[in-house]
């Protein structure tokens, strides 16, 4: 960085006092965008203030009460005054305040505005790129809707916005104000910027550095938190019709600034700051993000010698120990597979072992059944045949009885007949 | 005793009521003090005299309900105290020698305060109610009712009154409670019309109409708590303790002080229950 540089006056009318000009004009045509955070219980007036603020209706439905949960409700539109076009975005806390258990209540406001960082974060990180056409929808401004109890902060209000101080730009406003009165209010603002002091809450500061708006900045911060009343409602007031809330005893009257802070905030949030506010969401509050989450992946700015890491290096040393993390973890699975297969496998050939054995054993024990069978077998055989000899022995004797008897006979008959055939054959 | 969260001006509505200082305002916990992690129950006793009569007044207050992060729970220690006063009467009724006045220190009326910030009743509102209604006689009253227009009331009211029904939720006066076609026209009409009371407090007088009035003084009006056009607190204040006092005692004392007698002593077996020294018995009387 050059500290030495010459002042040159000109001789001449050069030109380039246009550039200002130059810029708005590509701005303008480019178009702004702005989107805003609305975090408060529900039936607060989040929604009719915004419409309030804006002179316009965004259509939406009063949510209940019965949201189990909070969730954010984001919704886009397009506006446009004198040839400037603004991309607007109002996020909704819907269903804030609401739970028994109100614990949890903040974790989706910090994940919702970490997540359009970090939407941001990767487009700028692409290789392919194009961050100039890129619909930024980091957060730019918080209205933390305040209940105006009258006496001081709820323990929810400290610790969301405890949380949301390093992320975002918050801007505390008293919500319904017209139900306070004029010395309690006082006394109320008090007791929250002091409850906001002593818990550390680190809220918008109006820049003073500049002076064009220097003075008006210091002017309005005093009145912090701004007590705000909305009304798209209009009512005659003497021969002007005028946004205002009729009430039996008399009308509060929105842009009165002795009713309430409307206008200032208006003044504050749109008419001085709204750049401000976009500017310090990107140079800081998105920086730390972007840090964090960098320093978090591992990368460094500088290695232990202090000599400047490129990313590409850094992300190449990454990429490696990535990819030989994932090698490691595949050899020792490919281990793992081939150990148990092995195991599988000896089992297997024990149970094979068994079976053959059991195999062989049957196969005796059969063999033995059938010898002994066999043997059974010709006993019986044997039996028989002497059994079929004796009977055969039987019978001839028994038949050798009956000739011998026969013959007898015959021959008796015979001798009687004739006794000369004695020694004929008996059959 | 009167229940709302923080900041709902109990406080200044009961010190309006009852036209003395019974109530000191609390400007919310000290933030260097630690956050009360239950619900504290104080009960602070008054004696007033109107033409000659007196009366024992008792205001408990619950600071700390609904004031955490979270509040599970946050209505057992109401009913704990509300259910401590019976026995202590039932403790009384039984003994043997009795006193002749048994000191009644059982809760009469619960005035429940809604937020008038929200859409209608939300899920505390609705848990606290449910539990309690059972127990003692519950009026909710819509606080600081100037932050409404007459048509965001009416509006309000109703939302509130249906989802006091879908919810079944009986507050005072109940409709089972109405003695005879008169009561129930009357109490019909203050049930689906009037109620809950959309009221404003406030202990500081100011001139309107060459008059001295309570009321809250604004940039653009003063808002005057006994002008039916403005609020309808002089409906509760005749409704509490001009016609309906008496009845808010009867009812206590017939019906929820007899439903709590009848189950005790079912679980003591039908016996009465022995005033023994017990440990809790010696805590309440601290």
């Amino acid at each position: 960085m050059n500290d030495d540089l010459r002042n040159l006056s000109l001789s001449g009318h050069v030109g380039f006092d246009s550039l200002p000009d130059q810029l708005v004009n590509k701005s303008t045509s480019q178009g702004f965008c702005f989107n805003i955070l609305c975090v408060g219980e529900t039936g607060i007036g989040k929604s009719t203030l915004m419409d309030t603020l804006f002179n316009t209706k965004f259509e939406s439905e009063p949510a209940t009460h019965n949201e189990p949960g909070v969730r954010l409700k984001a919704r886009s539109y397009e506006l446009q005054e004198s040839n400037v076009r603004l991309k607007l975005t109002i996020v909704d806390t819907v269903g804030f305040g609401d739970q028994i258990n109100k614990d949890d209540s903040y974790k989706p406001i910090v994940e919702y505005i970490d997540a359009q960082f970090e939407a941001y974060l990767q487009e700028e990180l692409k290789i392919k790129r194009s961050l100039f056409n890129y619909h930024d929808t980091r957060i730019h401004a918080c209205l933390y809707f305040i209940a105006p109890t009258g006496h001081s902060l709820k323990s929810l209000d400290l610790v969301t916005m405890k949380k949301l101080d390093s992320k975002v730009n918050i801007i505390p406003i008293i919500a319904k104000a017209d139900t306070i009165a004029k010395n309690e209010l006082h006394k109320f603002k008090s007791k929250i910027m002091s409850e906001l002091v002593s818990n550390g809450v680190q809220i918008y500061q109006f820049p003073t550095d500049e002076e064009t708006v220097a003075e008006i900045n210091a002017t309005m911060s005093v009145h912090l938190p701004f007590a705000v009343v909305g009304s798209t409602e209009e009512v005659k007031i003497g021969n002007k019709m005028a946004k205002a809330r009729q009430y039996p005893w008399g009308v509060v009257q929105v842009e009165n600034e002795n009713h309430c802070d409307f206008v200032k905030l208006r003044e504050m949030l749109i008419r001085v700051n709204m750049e401000d506010l976009r500017e310090q969401t990107h140079t800081r509050h998105y920086e730390l993000y972007r840090r964090c989450k960098l320093e978090e992946m591992g990368f460094k700015d500088t290695d232990p010698d202090s000599k400047p890491f490129s990313l590409q290096e850094t992300y190449e040393a990454k990429r490696n120990e990535f990819l030989g993390e994932l090698q490691k973890k595949e050899d020792e699975m490919r281990q793992m597979f081939v150990m148990r297969v092995k195991e599988k496998e000896a089992e297997l050939k024990e149970a094979e072992k068994d079976l053959h054995e059991k195999f062989d054993h049957l196969k005796r024990t059969h063999q033995e059944e059938k010898k002994k069978v066999e043997d059974k077998k010709k006993e019986l055989e044997e039996e028989l045949n002497n059994f079929q000899k004796k009977k055969a022995a039987a019978q001839l004797l028994q038949s050798q009885a009956q000739q011998a008897g026969s013959q007898q006979t015959k021959k008796d008959k015979d001798k009687k007949k004739n006794p000369a055939s004695r020694n004929m054959p008996v059959f | 005793p009167k229940k709302g969260q923080s900041g709902l001006g109990k406080s200044t509505l009961v010190n309006t009521l009852f036209k003395s200082q019974v109530s000191r305002k609390s400007s919310g916990w000290n933030r260097e003090e630690k956050i009360p992690k239950t619900v504290e129950i104080k009960a602070i006793g008054h004696v007033i005299e109107e033409g000659g009569v007196k009366m024992k007044l008792t205001v408990i207050d619950t600071p700390g309900f609904g004031d955490q992060i979270n509040n599970e729970n946050c209505w057992e220690p109401i009913e704990k105290y509300i259910n401590e006063q019976y026995e202590k009467f039932l403790k009384e009724e039984v003994n043997i020698a009795r006193k002749k006045r048994i000191p009644d220190t059982r809760v009469h009326c619960c005035l429940y305060f809604i937020s008038p910030t929200g859409h209608s009743l939300r899920p505390l509102d609705l848990e606290f109610m449910k539990h309690l209604s059972k127990v003692v006689n519950i009026i909710p009253v819509i606080a600081k009712a100037d932050t409404m227009t007459l048509e965001e009331k009416t509006e309000f009211k109703q939302r509130v009154r249906k989802e006091l029904e879908v919810n079944g939720i009986e507050f005072y006066p109940q409709k089972e409670f109405d003695e005879d076609l008169e009561d129930k026209t009357e109490n019909d009409k203050i049930r689906q019309e009037s109620m809950p009371f959309a009221v404003v407090g406030s202990d500081k007088e100011y001139q309107v109409n060459g008059k001295r009035v309570l009321g809250r003084k604004t940039p653009w009006g003063i808002i005057e708590v006994e002008n039916l056009n403005h609020c309808e607190f002089a409906l509760l204040r005749d409704f509490v303790i001009r016609t309906h006092l008496q009845d808010l005692k009867e009812v206590t004392h017939n019906i929820h002080y007899e439903t709590y007698r009848a189950k005790r002593l079912n679980d003591n077996g039908g016996l009465p229950p022995m005033t023994v020294e017990t440990e809790e018995n010696h805590e309440s009387n601290l």
